[in-house]
């Protein structure tokens, strides 16, 4: 009744081809963004800045740029934690060296730092494929760790290794440092998302998007019709990097506000961002944040229901809240391997019937 | 789906956000689960204990409960900023998160909060620098001090000669394994000894090329900053490389007894320092059998009581609960809140006669607090592991660092940060 492409009529090419031609879901998403940008950072708080809703956003932009190269690219990548790392320190050398340009600004040159460094590592994908693939990019994992814990340059020789954020402004407020408030930090996520997410979306509809699904489903088919693999490649090894780094940039200087690169950017980063794209869905926009959402709220909520709400012991809620999210996962890939997205779209589909379905 | 499982979320937190606090909160973010759950559940435990105690058996600090409510952080930073915010809401007054990597990312939000954060023998060590960094403390020792300590302890055993020889250092390549690098290099010009730095990755489980590489090149001592599962694989490590288990010197944090249990007998002798008494001798342990074993009131199993690291847990809650009720004193009021007790810890003045009265005696250096000063006295002895009588015996007395060269690298490194940060050195 409300959601479906009879009756809605385009009279121009522009409006043919914008990016959601059905009004409900047009509606809809200008629903998520009033919300988003206007009623959300009236009532953001900082618990729900610091343990929801910046790292959700965070690892959304992280998501989006993997299910770029894994979802749309079908190159496998594990070399993540290592990518974030690298915009995590562009982004650090860049503030502290120059101090007097905008965050905003280091944050997009430490994406193309990343894009670089993707790219170089993503140079072995032109020769090697699926599993393959995933281990040379695991290298880069862990070299970009070992690098960054090695070399004091990185760390501006400080006696522990850690890097701090030093406090920056945008329009004369603070986005990264403690005196951040939480409207701050959400809403400076909150706009680079939008950014990426709309670059992101733009692309997989456009010739790039394209020629990266054509390598996806058979690369020599692809070849033939004259697709060139090696740009096409390192130009989802490009992109994706580029969004990882910037997801990387402000996991440490807006979130984290202090990082150390084993830690904050080991392999587990690398899979957890790998599972995000898993579960909400390869080759989704949707499907990347619905992912970060699954896996950055469940913990959270399980941790408040299990110890706050049922007064568990710490140590057996933590145990469970493992165990119930590995199950949740493997449920999810047996019942629906296609993920959240897919989920999502068989919702589109009955409610393109309902209420009279045949 | 996104929009219910946000629903979900909310009516969560709404839902734990009820409960009523207790005047005096002091939240305990341990870790019971994960890589570091050996030595986080001791401690953890001790921590608890010593509030419970005082809970039953005088009623609190000053006739205020104390109530800790734990938060479990697996020794991760991001669930760890989580347990801060969700537990600074609730009238917070101090928090020892016993994680340096926490402490890093705590220091500047907590100086922002005016919330104390106490970090003993961990943490930033150039938090000794009072004028520098307002809201932290770490006294009674840092890691410096303890890499000092160290250091003068094989001094003594060489007859005060250590020219020439090796000392490695076998450490978690983290920021609290690299902390003690920088003192360890200064002293190796000092004394012309040779330093090698062997770094284990995070968690710690795989170090056999390490210790490989201690066998080829035989140092003559072997310091260790460990951590977790770690401390068990290199003392087991170090006892299949049949390396002298008394030339092999962890810091506090690589000498629990779940460190040295696995390894079995052949762990005796090993040696590790603290800056606190251990076993269950002291006439404290009467009153907590009494009040809180017997009552069924312990925390967690109930079965690391007056082992190391409880001992430290136990050691944190006291330090806490004195400079929690110095600040009472102050004030004259029982409610203190977070920037009292900040006040509280400045001018908290341990002394050996109190460590009597809270039946401690001989258990800690007593402490002398001060706007300048909050790193303590900063000497530590050494223990040494004897596997049949399952004991950790004093092996030397008190040894003091060596402040002539750690005043210096304090400044220096305190300076930075406040340059860094923006700080003004000040002390009225």
């Amino acid at each position: 009744m409300f959601y479906r492409e009879a009756g809605d009529f385009k009279s121009s090419y522009q409006e043919d081809s914008q990016t959601f031609p059905i009004k409900f879901d047009r509606l809809r998403y200008y629903g998520v963004l009033i919300v988003a940008f206007g009623i959300v950072p009236l009532f953001i708080n900082d618990y729900w800045a610091s343990a929801v809703a910046v790292p959700f956003l965070i690892y959304a932009i992280a998501a989006i740029g993997l299910n770029i190269l894994v979802g749309y690219a079908g190159l496998v990548s594990l070399g993540t934690g290592g990518f974030m790392a690298v915009g995590a320190y562009s982004v650090y050398k860049l503030m502290t060296a120059f101090p007097d340009i905008s965050i905003f600004v280091h944050v997009i040159l430490a994406g193309v730092v990343t894009a670089a460094v993707g790219v170089l590592f993503g140079l072995p994908s032109l020769r090697i494929k699926g599993f393959y693939l995933a281990v040379a990019t695991l290298a880069a994992q862990f070299f970009l760790v070992w690098l960054f814990n090695k070399v004091p340059w990185f760390y501006n020789y400080s006696a522990s290794g850690q890097i701090t954020a030093p406090e920056r402004t945008v329009f004369s407020v603070f986005v990264t440092g403690a005196q951040t408030s939480a409207t701050a930090k959400y809403m400076f996520c909150l706009v680079i998302l939008t950014l990426v997410a709309l670059v992101a979306r733009n692309l997989t509809r456009g010739t790039v998007g394209r020629k990266w699904m054509a390598i996806r489903d058979m690369d020599i088919a692809a070849e033939i019709i004259g697709v060139n693999p090696l740009t096409t490649k390192l130009s989802a090894f490009a992109v994706s990097s580029f969004f990882i780094g910037i997801a990387g940039a402000l996991f440490f200087s807006v979130y984290l506000g202090a990082a150390e690169v084993g830690e904050a950017f080991g392999i587990q980063k690398s899979f957890l961002i790998l599972f995000m794209v898993i579960i909400g869905g390869l080759g989704s926009i949707f499907g990347s944040f619905a992912g970060a959402a699954f896996l950055v709220l469940l913990p959270v909520f399980l941790k408040n229901v299990l110890v706050g709400a049922l007064g568990w012991p710490t140590d057996l809620a933590a145990h469970i809240e493992l165990m119930i999210v590995g199950g949740l996962i493997v449920v999810f890939l047996i019942a629906e391997p296609h993920g959240l997205a897919q989920l999502w779209r068989v919702a589109k589909e009955k409610l393109r019937l309902w209420p009279f379905p045949y | 789906m996104k929009k219910t499982l946000t629903a979900w979320v909310a009516a969560a937190i709404t839902l734990t956000s009820a409960p009523a606090f207790a005047d005096l909160v002091v939240p305990n973010l341990s870790y019971r689960t994960g890589a570091y759950a050996a030595n986080g559940i001791p401690y953890a435990d001790g921590f608890n204990d010593y509030f419970t105690l005082l809970n039953e058996r005088d009623g609190g600090i000053g006739g205020e409960k104390v109530q800790s409510p734990e938060c479990e952080t697996a020794y991760n930073t991001e669930k760890g900023v989580e347990c801060y915010e969700s537990t600074k809401g609730t009238g917070a007054l101090v928090y020892n998160p016993l994680s340096t990597g926490i402490t890093y990312q705590l220091i500047p939000k907590m100086s922002a909060d005016g919330i104390t954060l106490y970090t003993p023998g961990y943490g930033r060590t150039s938090a000794a620098n009072g004028k520098v960094f307002k809201w932290v403390f770490n006294f009674p020792a840092n890691y410096w001090d303890g890499a000092s300590v160290a250091i003068k302890y094989i001094l003594d055993q060489e007859g005060g000669d250590i020219k020439g020889k090796t000392v490695a250092l076998v450490y978690h390549n983290s920021a609290y394994g690299k902390e003690p690098i920088r003192t360890l290099e200064e002293l190796a010009k000092k004394h012309g000894f040779t330093l090698k730095a062997i770094p284990v990755d995070h968690p710690g489980q795989e170090q056999k090329s390490q210790w490989l590489q201690i066998r080829r090149e035989k140092p003559d001592y072997v310091l260790m900053w460990g951590w977790g599962v770690m401390n068990q694989v290199a003392i087991q490590e170090a006892v299949n490389i049949r390396y002298p288990m008394d030339h092999f010197i962890g810091v506090w944090w690589s000498g629990s007894e779940n460190d040295v249990a696995p390894a079995g007998d052949k762990a005796s002798g090993y040696k590790s320092l603290s800056f606190h008494g251990t076993g269950g001798a002291y006439p404290v342990y009467d009153d907590l059998k009494k009040y809180v074993v017997d009552t069924g009131k312990a925390s967690g199993a109930g079965d690391q009581i007056g082992t190391m690291l409880y001992s430290r847990g136990m050691y944190a809650a006291m330090i806490i609960s004195e400079a929690i009720r110095k600040a009472q004193e102050m004030t004259g009021k029982s409610d203190v809140n977070a920037a009292e007790v900040r006040d509280g810890f400045e001018n908290l003045d341990l002394t050996e006669a109190r460590l009597e009265e809270l039946g401690l005696p001989n258990f800690a250096q007593p402490i002398k607090a001060s706007c300048e000063n909050h790193g303590g006295p900063g000497s530590a002895k050494v223990f040494q592991w004897d596997a049949a009588a399952k004991k950790w015996n004093e092996a030397s007395d008190w040894i003091s660092s060596d402040r002539e060269v750690l005043d210096p690298l304090i400044a220096e490194d305190s300076a930075a940060y406040a340059k860094e940060a923006g700080i003004e050195e000040s002390c009225k």
